[in-house]
């Protein structure tokens, strides 16, 4: 049939679905609480359509695989598996999820509008639908992950509240602490194995059970499923998080996430079981675990809390199933995760209506409610019944093939004995806390000082809860008929192996396990009777508190980090710097010694009289800075003389581009600076310790003495250019003789594109900062004298003037010629840049701000689109993105220019310079002028 | 000749450095400046010395020096113009968000008691 090969895409299909269906409620619940519902619920119901079709295959015993590679080198495949064990678990998840879905739209408050609710709701369906249908092991462990996640936003969904938030994170902690044991496990068996897909694991079980790994891989993947599972001694994380919203206790803490823990051990039974490690251990902490959470329910006064303590049992008990290893006690683990979820789901929100009709869980007070919700309590009497193990509910049955296996089970021994009398332990202990659970809720006198009158709940509130205990009795009564085939294949799934023989109905005869069962029944009974007097006893017990102990830890544990991360990050810049310089010091000089010299004998230039004075005036403008930097005009003085300094080491070594930038840049930083020096301190404090000082001058010595070594290595090594090619290529490709404006605007034009993006990024990034700024404007200077009164002197605005035409017509003219000769769109930029600068000093911003444009953005913008745009006007020729075109013109006066299509692009790069100047500067005049004499 | 520049470089870097390290945000500015300058003769210092051999091609000349650490340098040296501004606009709006120049933006604490750490910002 055609479509049985493509079948298995459903199985992506369907997770994509989940995941991409996770926003929909959020977008939707703007139309109300009911389009929220609708679409949660559609999102579930869409995904068991689309695996539905995939049921027959897994129900004859079939695996549907789909693999897509993904990195595959490393393991790590998109492969999906459908088998019996997925299949039911599915079910499960999104059966009960879109029970979950409708009760949850009744029980949350009516001012909740449930976007956020049902998305995170979806989320964990997602990922819980990833766990069990994933084929590749690191993609489990990825949904795993999430599981705990979303599991984390659940229980802190009333996020207000202190206690939600401290149970979240317990919870998290705890099972995100397993998962990350549980990758390792991963990891190890991917070593092992040589491949991460569970097809190709489960066929090396015999070679992962030989290696000398196997203690290891066990341990760590065990871990994740304990602590998901929440056994013993990982149990307290479970009844904690029932701060959650009953739908969320109902769904994840019931019936799926702490399910996946037992999936786990279901999942890799047939790689891991079968050795006595695997027995002692998973049947022990199941075991234990069932005892305890049975007797800890007992005790509980919340009942939401018993429900809690009971799930523990129950998974204690399905645990010591798998850890027991035979295939009957499989087949009645399997079975049990069925009749737990359906019954335990049906309790929490049977559970939950009580307490959203009483307002209180607490059953010294919530008495006597048969007569008030009858329908109600029937539900929750019948579904308890199950979860007691009540003949003709499907609870009897999976304890009932607990029981008989409890007493052929011969794993143990000569101690043999101990299971069957533990089983029977157990079973009095689960009929006591479930009598209590009814007695004291639906009878047992009348209700004690409610906070609300109860009566039934809303009819559609109801529903999930009966279509649960339905299925508790349907499958209580025929049990082949209703699960099993779905039980045949989740538990051939699981053994990879033939079934056991066995036969699913009520009555077995009158045996040693139905003698069991009337002992735990009688016996529960019984104890429920002498309950005041077991209760008096098990106060006076010392209570050892799980929580207690690991709340300790976890916050010396912050403390702990919380005080390391002081000594690394105390928020103090210039400590970072320090640290910074200080690896870079490192860094640098074990590079500097443990490299080889590449000092050659090049010949050196000799040195001059003019460079011996020029380097005396820039050692004393820079040494000047450093010890004069507590007077900070004269700094910005200083560091002018060193700025024409460095513009003349550029004349007199061959780079009159570079000079000409410099000498501009350097007018427009000196105008920038004594801006700002306007507004900030005048001076600097003397403020620095001695050994903050020494330290400092440490660092400094160190890098510039590592600086000049290098610098002087760098100078004198020979070295190989590639240069040639630009200087060879300059004229006859790129239509100019100033090869370093070539290279600018041609060669490697789109470096410059980025360049002049990042400058028109810093400008906007001022006008950012400078928007809203307001600072207080000094009346006077350090001296104390007030600033003079004519800002503007005559003599300098009347100079002015007329310079500008001039100043502008040299911009022009250094533009154009920028080609061949030093010049360019960035030098011409900044000379106008100044010229017009000049202009609002000399005349006063408000001056100039009449004749300048008002805001700027709009010409960076023009600048770069103009540079791209030139670029892409290339592609219209079936060329590269920049490439140039040229030719001549002669223009009267100027002389031969070489007019390139480039000079577009060095036009972009003009306006763009020209902006940059005249935003930052005159913003800053801006705020002169707001604070001014207004 | 090449000495005396690499010891200027140094020298630049040295007190750029110093500067710096400084806890108020006018010498970590000027700090700053020196160093670009210093990284910016450090990238020419690439091309090596020559004298009297500018890059522009004319017939009669044979020798030019290396174009390519000048183009890099001249975007530098206005890149870096871009920066400083930045950086003392940033030195502003913290002078008007903190009330004073500290680079650490201490925040002033009201009581005595919780002065011994600085509190964080972010």
């Amino acid at each position: 049939m055609i479509e049985s090969v493509s079948l298995p895409i459903l199985l992506p299909l369907a997770l994509f679905i989940a995941v991409s269906g996770v926003s929909l409620p959020l977008m939707v619940e703007r139309y109300g609480r009911k389009a929220a519902a609708i679409a949660a619920g559609a999102v579930m119901a869409l995904c068991l359509a689309s695996l539905a079709p995939l049921f027959s295959s897994a129900i004859s015993g079939q695996t549907v695989i789909a693999h897509f590679d993904w990195l595959p080198s490393f393991g790590l495949n998109l492969s999906f598996r459908l088998d019996g064990l997925g299949m039911l678990f599915s079910i499960l998840i999104l059966g009960i999820g879109i029970l979950v879905v409708l009760y949850a739209h009744y029980y949350l408050p009516e001012d909740d509008k449930l976007g956020r609710f049902y998305a995170l709701l979806l989320l964990f369906m997602s990922a819980m639908l990833g766990v069990v249908l994933s084929e590749n092991l690191l993609m489990m462990v990825v949904f795993w992950e999430v599981t705990s996640l979303s599991s984390f936003l659940l229980i802190a969904y009333k996020s207000a509240s202190h206690e939600s938030r401290i149970a979240a994170r317990m919870a998290l902690v705890v099972t995100g602490a397993g998962g990350l044991a549980f990758l390792a496990g991963v990891l190890l068996l991917g070593h092992v194995v040589g491949s991460y897909e569970l097809t190709d694991v489960i066929a090396a079980a015999t070679q992962i059970k030989a290696d000398p790994l196997y203690p290891t891989i066990l341990t760590l993947v065990l871990l994740g499923a304990f602590t998901k599972s929440a056994q013993f001694p990982f149990h307290f994380w479970l009844p904690n998080a029932m701060v959650a919203p009953t739908p969320v206790s109902a769904y994840l803490h019931s019936a799926t996430m702490v399910k996946a823990g037992v999936f786990l051990l279901a999942r890799f039974y047939p790689v891991l079981s079968g050795t006595d490690a695997w027995l002692f251990s998973v049947s022990a902490v199941g075991g234990i675990t069932l005892v305890y959470g049975a007797y800890l329910a007992m005790y509980r006064n919340d009942f939401k809390g018993l429900l809690a303590y009971s799930t523990i049992s129950h998974l204690g008990l399905t645990t010591l199933l798998f850890g027991l290893s035979t295939p009957m006690s499989v087949v009645a683990a399997v079975f049990h995760i069925i009749n737990h979820a359906i019954f335990k789901a049906s309790l929490f929100m049977a559970a939950g209506i009580i307490d959203h009709e009483c307002g209180s869980r607490d059953m010294r007070r919530v008495n006597g409610l048969f007569k008030m919700m009858p329908i109600t309590a029937t539900l929750a009497m019948l579904a308890a019944g199950s979860m007691a193990g009540v003949p003709l509910l499907n609870g009897f049955l999976s304890k009932e093939m607990f029981f008989t296996e409890s007493i052929v089970f011969q794993g143990f021994g000569n101690s043999h004995w101990i299971l069957p009398i533990f089983a029977t332990i157990a079973g009095v202990l689960a009929v006591a806390y479930s009598v209590r659970f009814i007695h004291d809720v639906f009878f047992n006198g009348e209700p004690v000082d409610l906070p609300r009158q109860p009566h039934e709940p809303p009819r559609w509130m109801r529903v999930p809860v009966e279509v649960l205990v339905v299925l508790c009795l349907l499958v209580g009564i025929f049990p082949a008929w209703s699960v099993g085939a779905l039980l045949a294949s989740a538990t051939g799934a699981t053994l990879q192996s033939p079934l056991p023989v066995y036969d699913l109905k009520i009555w077995h005869g009158f045996n040693l396990a139905f003698l069991m069962s009337l002992i735990a029944l009688a016996g529960g009974v019984g104890l429920y009777m002498m309950r005041s007097t077991l209760m008096r006893w098990n106060d006076q017990l010392p209570t050892i508190s799980s929580r207690t102990f690991f709340e300790r830890a976890y916050q010396n544990l912050a403390a702990y980090a919380e005080k390391i991360l002081l000594i690394m990050d105390n928020g103090s810049l210039q400590r970072y710097m320090a640290v910074f310089f200080l690896f870079v010091f490192i860094y640098g000089a074990w590079a500097f010694i443990s490299g080889d010299s590449m000092v050659n004998a090049v010949s050196l230039l000799p040195l001059d009289i003019a460079s011996g004075i020029a380097f005396f005036a820039l050692a004393l403008g820079a040494l000047g800075a450093v010890f004069m930097h507590h007077r900070r005009l004269l700094s910005i003085v200083l560091v002018g003389i060193v700025g024409l300094v460095v513009a003349l080491i550029f004349v007199r070594f061959s780079a009159p581009d570079l000079a000409l930038t410099q000498l501009s840049v350097e007018v427009v930083t000196t105008v920038l600076m004594l801006l700002a020096l306007h507004y900030l301190p005048q001076s600097t404090p003397k403020e620095s310790s001695k050994t903050r000082v020494s330290r400092d001058v440490l660092l400094a010595l160190g890098i510039g003495l590592g600086m000049a070594f290098v610098s002087f290595e760098l100078l004198t090594s020979s070295f190989s250019t590639i240069s040639d090619f630009y200087l060879q290529q300059s004229v006859p490709g790129g239509g100019g003789s100033n090869v370093v404006n070539v290279i600018l605007v041609d060669f490697r034009g789109f470096d410059t594109l980025g360049e002049i993006t990042v400058l028109a990024m810093a400008a906007l990034g001022t006008h950012a900062l400078l928007n809203q700024l307001h600072l207080m404007q000094p009346m006077s200077d350090i001296a104390g004298q007030l600033w003079a009164e004519d800002a503007h002197p005559l003599f300098l605005k009347m100079l002015m003037r007329p310079l500008l035409p001039l100043a502008l017509a040299v911009a022009v003219y250094i533009f154009l010629r920028g080609h061949n000769l030093p010049g360019g769109g960035f030098v011409a930029g900044l000379v106008t840049g100044v010229a017009l600068i000049l202009q609002s000093l000399a005349g006063g911003f408000a001056f100039a701000e009449d004749r300048l444009p008002k805001s700027y953005p709009p010409i960076l913008g023009l600048g770069l689109a103009m540079a791209a745009g030139v670029g892409l006007i290339s592609w219209f020729f079936v060329r590269p993105f920049l490439t140039s075109a040229h030719g001549h013109i002669e223009i009267p006066l100027v002389g031969d220019i070489e007019l390139a299509s480039v000079i577009i692009f060095d036009l972009g790069v003009y306006l763009v310079v020209v902006a940059t100047v005249l935003l930052i500067l005159t913003e800053l005049g801006r705020i002169n002028m707001k604070g001014a004499r207004v | 000749m090449e000495a005396i520049l690499a010891i200027a470089i140094g020298l630049l870097f040295g007190c750029g450095v110093y500067l710096m390290l400084r806890a108020r945000t006018f010498p970590v500015i000027i700090g700053l400046t020196l160093m670009s300058y210093a990284v910016n003769l450090f990238l020419f210092a690439s091309g090596r010395l020559m004298v009297n051999a500018p890059p522009i091609i004319s017939a009669d000349v044979a020798r030019y020096t290396d174009p390519i650490p000048q183009a890099l340098v001249l975007t530098a040296i206005v890149i870096g113009f871009g920066m400083t501004a930045y950086i003392v606009t940033l030195a502003l709006r913290g002078l008007s968000e903190s009330g004073d120049d500290h680079v650490d933006m201490l925040e002033k604490s009201t009581d005595q008691a919780s002065n011994q750490l600085p509190k964080r910002n972010l």
